[in-house]
Order: structure tokens, then C-alpha cells, then sequence
């Protein structure tokens, strides 16, 4: 007996000599937001296709919502799981409206709750009557994700949901997101865009290759990689030599542009650091403007797994 | 049942607004139309002649022009849907593979068989309209001619949507499609007479065999033997004397024209990797 909404064991996809997928185990757990990333043919679309049940793996074990996605009993859990591909063209000459509907009922989910879906969504009254070849970019998005939310999906697969999307939308998209998740809805998100995942995802699972590199919540994957902090700092005079004496071994320093000394040292020299650097000392005297604390970011992470993969 | 019926009034819609339903109506009326008040021509009189000769002439027309009709609406069917990604979602849905293409397929034949009524049943409204009397036994031609052109349309879709599961692009399908109709409503034809001409000699058994082989041909006996009257006047009488297939044969074999490819395009479709 599990509570996962979805569990991968041991699982090897294969396309004739190809490997798409290698070995992958992958929890998923109720009112969990997992980003998955990894460059293109890295496996995350192979991933989501086998939970879909539209593949079966080559090896290990697949369960999503209690049962085998691709068994021939598998419409009861298919109707709990949404979808949102990274590519679809609806067909242009359909308005928006009718889409919704004929994907409603093929779901088997009430069509009364279409209206309130589109609301969500954020695609006008006007629009919704429309043909889709008229639609833009941003709006095909949002009639594919209303399409992804039909019938209150326990499981929802987002596969690069905000490529082309403007900021403001990728807000919206996000909270939309967030609100799913806070009602016990998983989903799982596979994105490029990794910056705009920061704060958005409880967890982590960077792919590459078909393996799984790492898994975790970002503070975790942090301490993982090990990656310097850096801290930057803006210094009026060119005093750096007195700088660089106050921090001492524990950290490189750099000149950047415009008078700026950045220093990288370990997460856990970081406070220690800024004492040394602002409080200490018999002559607290290094004139500091400006100070910035730059935490590395889930793309450097991402590009540290990756080389460590490489050298593997 | 009901899964299927969605899926193929989506496909009746959208064909609707793609106005390929509206096209290919007119395309039919307008060449039924011509040929009922036209086709008597030979006969000596310009007007709305006996329903026999539009029988003939129309039958003869709609074998060149229906199959293209069909594999031009469904080469695109599968891989289509593919390349657009939509294939994807929908089997992400809670449907079967096998509704999923036996529901488009049935769309997609309705699409035909609704062109085909309306167009040709125009000029049989044109013909009833007329001072010639017409007997029962010419309508029930002419009511076959309209059914079995339906099937005729519903063989090359099925072959269409098996080329469309065939393949991975959809030029490659366009090609199949193309080629499909070449061989079978040109080439073959050619070939058989060049063998009945040259000689070599083959019974009247393998003629007949070599006749079910192809669905065009079968539609042909169908509908220049089946009836006396028509026969008269495609000049197949002395023919239809000969041919030993019955009626019911020939219809069975248009109708496994229509079943055995969409079965193959099903369990093709069942294994494909999407």
C-alpha cells in the first residue's frame, strides 16, 4: 500500500538501440509540485509519455493512482490525470469553446464547468467563440492548460507550459499552478526555463541522458553541489589589497566591471565572511557602498549535475 | 459506442468547417446534374434521359473521382494528428487506440457518404422532376449506384488511413495516397487488359478473381451488371451473361475492401510508437 499518486521503480525505456530513459525510479506524493529538468533528449518526455501509459517501459514498474496506466482497465485513472503536451495545435478551425467541449466529453467530465475553467484560465467570454487559427500564442497556451484541468485532475503532467508565454502570464500560469497544488493536485512540470521555477517547485529531478542525476528540494540540491556563494561588493576606492587581506584563504576574489570585488566562498563561510569583512577587525575601515549575496542559481546547479554526470 | 460517436462528430465538424464537406457536395451535384441532363445525349434526345444511362456514365465518374475524394480526406488521418501533437493528448485521454481510429474512420466515411447522398440524390430530385416516367426498378439502380458509391468512398478511406498509419511523415503518406489510386483505379485496369488482349491466356475464373482483387472494379460490376437495364446500356450485357459473380459476392467484397485495411491500419496503429 502506497501513498504515492505516482511510482516509478527501476524503469529503462528503449527505442531499438536508443535508451530514452535509464533506470529511473521517481516518487511523486499528493500536493507535491516536482520540476523535472534537463536539456532536450534528456527524458523527461519519454518519463511523462510511460506515466501517461502511452509507452510501456522496457523494464521496472510503473503505478500512477493505484494502477498500470497503460493496462486496458486504465479509463478510471485516466480520467484523474491531466495532460498538457509541450507541442499542440488545436485544430484551427474550431472555436475555443467547442475544443473545451469535445475534450470534456471525451474525459467524461461535465461540460457546466467548462465556463468557470475558462474563467480560470484567463481566456475571455469573446474569445472563447472564436476559432482558434485566430488566437495567439498565449491563448492556444491557455486552452490547452484549460483542456490539461478538465474534470479536477489528481495528477497533473505540464510539459514546457510557459515556452512563449510573457512574463505576466507566466505569473498568472504559476499561480494557477500553485492554487492546484494547494488543493492536493501533483504536478509534475518539466521546464528550461529553470529560473522561473525558483520558488514555484517543492522538488527537483534533474535529468540527463535518460538517468536521473539528482532529486531534491532546492536547499537540498544546494548543499549537494556544493557551489560557492558569491558575494559582491562595491568598493569606492580601489582598495582591494586591504580586502583581500581581511578575507583571508577562504575565499577567491575577482575584479569584475565598475569597481565591483566579487568573492566566492562556501555556504557556510558565508556569514563569517561578511563580519570579517564589515565588523571586524582593529580598523573597520574598508569603505563598503553597496553588498549583494548571490545564492547560485538552480542553472548553475542544473550545469554542475550535468558535468558531474559527464565526468562520470 | 458513445466514445466512438464523439470522435467522429468531432471529425464530421470539423470537415464541415473545413468546408471539405460543402466542396465535395457540390463537386458530386454538379457532376450528377451535368451527366443526367447531358448523358442522354447519345441516346438522340438532350434532357433528362432514362436514369439508366446517368447510372452508367455517373458510375464510370465516380469511380476516377470518389477514391481521390476518400484518400485525400484521410492520408492525413493519423499522421496528422501526430505532427500536430494532438495524437498524443487524445490517447492521454480514456480511450482506446483502436476507437480512437475506427471513430475518425467512421467520420471521416460519413463525410463521403453524406456528400454522395446529397450530390447524386440532387440529380435524382432533377430526374423524378422530368416527364419521362421512371420505373421502380430504375430507382433501385439508381439507389444502389448511390450505396455503393458510399462504400466505394468508405474502401479508399480505409486504404487512406492505413498508409496514414503507416508512415511517419506526411508527404510520405500523400505519396502512398497518390500511388494507392494510380495503381488501382488507372494502372490495374491497363494491366488486366493487357493480359485479357496479349493473350496469355487466363480462364474466365482468375479474370473473375483478379476483378475482386481491386475495390474500383468490383464497384464497376456492381453497377454495369447488377442491373438489366443497365447493362442494356453500358453495353456489358453479353458480359454481365458471363460474369458468374453475383450480387451479394460483390457486395461482400467491397465490404472487406472497407474492413480488411482498417483492421490492418488498427493493429498497426495499437503497436506504433507515438
Amino acid at each position: 500500500m502506497t501513498d504515492f499518486t505516482a511510482e516509478v521503480r527501476g524503469v529503462t525505456k528503449r527505442y531499438g538501440e536508443t535508451e530514452a530513459v535509464r533506470g529511473v525510479d521517481l516518487t511523486l506524493a499528493p500536493g507535491e509540485c516536482v520540476a523535472m529538468v534537463g536539456h532536450n533528449g534528456a527524458g523527461k518526455s519519454s518519463l511523462i509519455k510511460l506515466m501517461l501509459g502511452l509507452t510501456t517501459p522496457t523494464e521496472g514498474s510503473i503505478r500512477v493512482l493505484g494502477g498500470d496506466p497503460a493496462s486496458a482497465a486504465c479509463s478510471p485513472i485516466r480520467r484523474q490525470i491531466g495532460f498538457l503536451p509541450e507541442n499542440v495545435a488545436f485544430h484551427p478551425n474550431m472555436t475555443g469553446r467547442e475544443t473545451l467541449d469535445f475534450y470534456a466529453r471525451l474525459k467524461g467530465a461535465p461540460r457546466r464547468h467548462n465556463d468557470a475553467l475558462f474563467a480560470k484560465v484567463g481566456l475571455e467570454p469573446a474569445a472563447i467563440k472564436r476559432r482558434v487559427s485566430t488566437y495567439s500564442k498565449g491563448m492556444r497556451q491557455r486552452l490547452a492548460l484549460a483542456q490539461a484541468l478538465l474534470g479536477g485532475p489528481k495528477l497533473l503532467f505540464l510539459d514546457e507550459p510557459t515556452t512563449g508565454l510573457d512574463p505576466a502570464l507566466r505569473q498568472s500560469f504559476y499561480a494557477i499552478v500553485a492554487e492546484l497544488r494547494d488543493q492536493g493536485t501533483t504536478v509534475l512540470l518539466c521546464s528550461h526555463a529553470l529560473t522561473e521555477l525558483e520558488g514555484q517547485a517543492d522538488r527537483v529531478v534533474v535529468m540527463s541522458r535518460g538517468r536521473k542525476v539528482a532529486d531534491g528540494s532546492l536547499a537540498t540540491l544546494r548543499s549537494l553541489a556544493q557551489l560557492p556563494v558569491r558575494i559582491r561588493l562595491t568598493l569606492p576606492s580601489d582598495d582591494v589589497d586591504a580586502l583581500a587581506a581581511r578575507v583571508g584563504e577562504g575565499a577567491a576574489l575577482t575584479r569584475l566591471a565598475g569597481g565591483v570585488v566579487e568573492l566566492a566562498c562556501a555556504n557556510d563561510d558565508k556569514v563569517g565572511l561578511v563580519r570579517r569583512i564589515a565588523c571586524d577587525g582593529p580598523a573597520a575601515n574598508i569603505a563598503v557602498k553597496d553588498i549583494e549575496i548571490v545564492q547560485p542559481s538552480l542553472d548553475e546547479m542544473y550545469a554542475h549535475f550535468l558535468r558531474r554526470e559527464a565526468a562520470e | 459506442m458513445n466514445t466512438l460517436l464523439i470522435i467522429a462528430g468531432k471529425e464530421l465538424r470539423e470537415a464541415t468547417r473545413n468546408r471539405w464537406v460543402v466542396a465535395t457536395t457540390l463537386l458530386m451535384a454538379a457532376l450528377a446534374l451535368t451527366l443526367s441532363f447531358l448523358g442522354s445525349a447519345p441516346t438522340g434526345t438532350v434532357g433528362v434521359g432514362p436514369v439508366e444511362v446517368t447510372i452508367v456514365s455517373l458510375s464510370s465518374l465516380t469511380i476516377f473521382l470518389l477514391p481521390l475524394i476518400a484518400l485525400l480526406l484521410s492520408f492525413d488521418a493519423v499522421v496528422g494528428e501526430i505532427d500536430r501533437g494532438t495524437m498524443t493528448l487524445l490517447l492521454s485521454y480514456p480511450v482506446a487506440r483502436w476507437q480512437l481510429l475506427l471513430g475518425k474512420f467512421l467520420g471521416h466515411a460519413a463525410v463521403i457518404a453524406l456528400a454522395t447522398v446529397v450530390g447524386y440524390g440532387a440529380a435524382g430530385v432533377a430526374m423524378a422532376m422530368g416527364d419521362a416516367p421512371i420505373g421502380n426498378e430504375s430507382w433501385r439502380a439508381f439507389a444502389s449506384m448511390i450505396g455503393s458509391s458510399a462504400m466505394l468512398g468508405a474502401a479508399f478511406t480505409a486504404l487512406g488511413y492505413l498508409a496514414s498509419t503507416i508512415v511517419r511523415d506526411r508527404g510520405t503518406a500523400a505519396g502512398i495516397a497518390v500511388a494507392v489510386w494510380l495503381g488501382f483505379v488507372l494502372l490495374y485496369d491497363m494491366a488486366l487488359l493487357g493480359l485479357l488482349v496479349g493473350g496469355s491466356g487466363i480462364g474466365v475464373e482468375a479474370l473473375n478473381w483478379l476483378l475482386l482483387a481491386n475495390p474500383a472494379d468490383a464497384y464497376r460490376l456492381f453497377n454495369l451488371t447488377g442491373f438489366k437495364g443497365v447493362s442494356t446500356f453500358a453495353g456489358t450485357a453479353g458480359l454481365a451473361a458471363h460474369v458468374q459473380l453475383s450480387v451479394p459476392l460483390l457486395l461482400a467484397v467491397m465490404a472487406g475492401w472497407i474492413a480488411a485495411p482498417l483492421a490492418l491500419a488498427a493493429a498497426l496503429f495499437s503497436r506504433k510508437q507515438i
